[in-house]
């Protein structure tokens, strides 16, 4: 995906308050992703107890917007108009708890080095009030 | 082992439409086509239907489209008043007959009408026309909205994420996925309604369109106009019928963990069939090795691969090994695939393909595609984000 690529206006989502800490939490320039205050368990998406230990107690914190390709594919097929192909989407595990898994694009990696494995960090790519989380090769 | 409620109903009819690949006939006519079929294929009459199920739940007045016939629609045209009705949505494709069986178990219904209606093509935004517009979705809410947003429109692409992982966990390759494609489409030879009927042979398949890696166009299946429809009877009243019952002996459904389980499963890269098959085996006595025929579901080629370990026909990541060079799939060898040359060849008639051509196996009317003295059938449909499973067998 080259820049011109990255003009393609993207489908986002209605921000509500299960989602805003996701989507628009990038503002300050790192990613937010809710956690449990009880046991430390990271939950997303949204839910209201924590999946682990059933705590109330669940609110976005900062994390560290390191993680590892999980899978990857590279995408051929012109699905959506003006976006230039290929492309790679691609799924991120997050550094702090495997599960936390993110769908994302890497425009900034050259295709030929996006390997599962792969240490990534996130950037975002601002759209309004959406900050759209994506990554590249730390 | 509880007397679950599935082994006391059949498959007592079941009826298809053509398949149409350019659009022909008003979807909505073949989905009238594919019930009257059933029902006379059952040897009933309309008003002896109690029950109708069908998935997706499409609003009355809906001719066209992903889903084409409106419980209410088919039940007018059909002179059917039933007791009972669902526009069932848990079991992915399979989920009517689990919500027929529920139904029947329960006394709501004695024959429920079940059916599958696709008509995608005849949609005039469909393809190159969708394409030139853009994907005209709405804002993405739920778990759909860490997808789309991606530019990851396709379940080619979130598939193919999931082939990804698990192939470089095992090393399976292409070539090995590849069989499966060459050989259903072999199958599709013999079945004179499929789509695509021309051999294929590897260099074909490695040489096709690349669409997601490691997803080519001939892994991806055939969008289409038609319906195939069948009848879940009370076995008792079933034996009673022109047709000799089919059993449906177990029944899975997956869809659990978080994010609707595409990406966020604990055990990712398995999905909810993992989940459904197991379920399927937890309610019977038989085991794979007793399976005669298997239809696993292809909207993707990666997907039969899936359902292959997680119904245990071999080990986790021993897919690809499992089906290299075809023979071990293919209509004379040890497990048949896909004898009606599946999604891939046939048409996406969306599970309910595989469902119909189980039945014409155990009944041996599958004419010259017909696997020798099959007695017991498996069906996986989905994978992703819900998963079914069915188990039938001959009657005795």
């Amino acid at each position: 995906m080259s820049d011109s690529a990255a003009t393609v206006k993207r489908l986002l989502p209605q921000i509500t308050e299960a989602n805003r800490h996701f989507w628009c939490g990038g503002a300050d320039g790192r990613l937010h992703i809710l956690r449990c205050g009880a046991c430390g368990t990271w939950i997303h998406p949204y839910a209201a107890r924590c999946p682990k230990c059933r705590s109330d107690s669940v609110a976005p914190e900062a994390i560290s917007g390191l993680g590892t390709v999980a899978g990857f594919t590279i995408n051929h097929q012109p699905w959506i108009r003006g976006l230039e192909t290929p492309y790679v989407v691609a799924l991120v595990e997050l550094a702090e708890q495997a599960n936390i898994r993110l769908m994302t694009n890497m425009p900034r990696t050259p295709i030929e080095a996006v390997r599962i494995g792969l240490p990534v960090k996130v950037f975002f790519e601002p759209d309004g009030e959406i900050f759209v989380p994506l990554f590249e090769a730390a | 082992m509880p007397l679950y409620a599935e082994k006391n109903t059949a498959i007592s009819g079941i009826g298809q439409s053509e398949i149409f690949r350019k659009p022909q006939v008003l979807p909505f006519e073949l989905a009238t086509r594919a019930c009257e079929l059933a029902i006379t294929d059952a040897g009933l009459r309309p008003e002896d239907i109690d029950g109708v199920a069908a998935w997706p739940s499409v609003p009355s007045g809906t001719v066209a489209g992903f889903g084409t016939a409106a419980l209410s629609d088919i039940a007018a045209t059909l002179g059917i008043r039933p007791n009972w009705w669902s526009g069932a949505d848990n079991a992915a494709q399979l989920s009517p007959i689990l919500e027929a069986v529920a139904a029947i178990a329960a006394g709501y219904a004695t024959h429920v009408l079940c059916w599958r209606a696709l008509g995608e093509r005849w949609v005039p935004s469909y393809g190159s026309a969708a394409t030139k517009a853009g994907f005209q979705l709405m804002a993405p809410s739920g778990y759909i909205e860490y997808l789309l947003p991606f530019h990851a429109p396709s379940a080619a692409i979130w598939c193919a994420i999931h082939a990804s992982t698990h192939f470089a966990r095992y090393g399976i390759t292409r070539e090995q996925m590849g069989a499966i494609p060459i050989v259903q489409r072999r199958n599709a030879a013999l079945n004179p309604k499929a789509i695509y009927r021309e051999p294929i042979t590897m260099d074909d398949y490695m040489s096709a369109r690349m669409i997601a890696t490691p997803l080519s166009l001939l892994d991806c299946d055939v969008p289409c106009d038609g319906t195939t429809a069948v009848i879940v009877s009370r076995l008792d009243a079933a034996r009673d019928l022109k047709q000799p019952p089919i059993v449906i002996e177990a029944v899975g459904a997956g869809a659990r963990d978080r994010m609707d389980t595409w990406i966020a499963r604990y055990d990712y890269p398995h999905m909810a069939l993992h989940d459904a098959a197991a379920m399927m085996w937890s309610r019977t006595d038989l085991k794979p090795k007793d399976v005669s025929t298997a239809h696993l579901y292809d909207g993707f080629t990666s997907l039969t691969l899936a359902w292959l370990e997680a119904l245990g026909f071999c080990g986790e990541g021993e897919s690809g090994a499992f089906v290299e060079g075809g023979q071990r799939i293919s209509l004379d060898g040890e497990l048949p695939i896909n004898t009606n040359g599946g999604q891939l060849s046939e048409g996406r008639m969306h599970g309910f393909g595989h469902l119909h051509e189980a039945v014409l196996q155990l009944r041996g009317q599958a004419g010259e595609r017909q696997v020798k003295d099959a007695r017991v059938s498996v069906i996986g449909n989905g994978g992703g984000s819900v998963g079914g499973a069915a188990l039938l067998r001959r009657d005795g």
